[in-house]
């Protein structure tokens, strides 16, 4: 209990909304299911408000690309809990992710044009890098059916994907 | 049948058969975030046929500019080489999916 209490603060602590993923000490199938969707669902509300607020157009065809590679992830995920017969379950991890991510857009949506840009293609490297060290060393790990291992390991590719895609944008906004 | 036809399908025939005599199909899948084979060789002329077998939508770039497939998916697409050289190739969505294609002429 300590240990969740102590993972907790430090999460909150961190500037990284995706500091908190790999503080998960040994999550269960249910809850694993949980993080990885909602991570998604956060990587699909910030782009969201990309395609609202960005003015460059390499940063809104990355944020097209999240929403839709991570719907495309998320889909799989709902389909693959549901043939499980599994229900996902809301833990501390996926809390802290969502209002840490909460705090971030709220700190986003105070910028505008080449700001709003950099600053989220900045937090968009820095996030899949802390799902993609989350999913390496705690989520993948821990999963025991191996159906949602694989679909980890799918969803890991593809983030790292992402990962080199943001880098790539940055590099460019300079 | 004039003989100024005759020639001409003649020529016709000759010029379909120099060109693409061997030209073959190539493909190449794009399974669950990986270019499979990584390293294909083909001729200019053969066409080369991408299948993405994911539910995400990929790409098929070359490095160099000269060519860039959508694959959008589950569908596949398609190119015919015309150029020989050797080609590295990635995917714009997800730069981590890399391969070469080595054109001989």
């Amino acid at each position: 209990m300590i240990f969740v209490r102590l993972s907790v603060a430090i999460a909150t602590l961190s500037l990284l909304s995706g500091a908190a993923l790999a503080q998960a000490a040994k999550p269960t199938d249910p809850q694993i299911a949980h993080i990885a969707y909602t991570a998604g669902v956060i990587d699909i509300a910030a782009a969201k408000q990309a395609l609202a607020k960005a003015s460059n157009k390499d940063v809104k065809a990355f944020a097209e690309d999240m929403v839709r590679d991570h719907e495309a992830v998320n889909k799989q995920a709902l389909d693959l809990v549901k043939k499980l017969n599994v229900t996902p379950e809301d833990n501390d991890t996926s809390r802290t992710l969502t209002k840490n991510a909460a705090d971030k857009r709220a700190e986003l949506e105070k910028l505008k044009g080449a700001a709003f840009d950099k600053a989220y293609a900045a937090n968009e490297v820095a996030y899949h890098k802390a799902v993609n060290s989350a999913l390496e060393t705690t989520l993948i790990p821990n999963a025991t059916n191996g159906e949602l291992k694989s679909l980890l390991q799918t969803g890991l590719k593809i983030f790292q994907g992402h990962e080199q895609h943001a880098e790539h944008v940055t590099a460019g906004l300079k | 049948m004039t003989p100024r036809r005759t020639v001409s399908i003649v020529a016709a025939l000759m010029l379909a058969m120099s060109v693409p005599a061997h030209a073959a199909t190539i493909e190449i899948t794009m399974d669950n975030l990986v270019i499979s084979p990584a390293d294909a060789s083909a001729k200019v002329g053969d066409t080369i046929e991408w299948i993405n077998k994911d539910v995400f939508a990929h790409t098929a770039t070359a490095r160099n500019g000269d060519w860039d497939v959508s694959l959008p998916p589950k569908k596949s697409g398609s190119l015919i080489l015309k150029k020989a050289g050797t080609v590295d190739y990635y995917c714009r969505f997800h730069p981590n999916m890399k391969a070469t294609l080595a054109v001989e002429p």
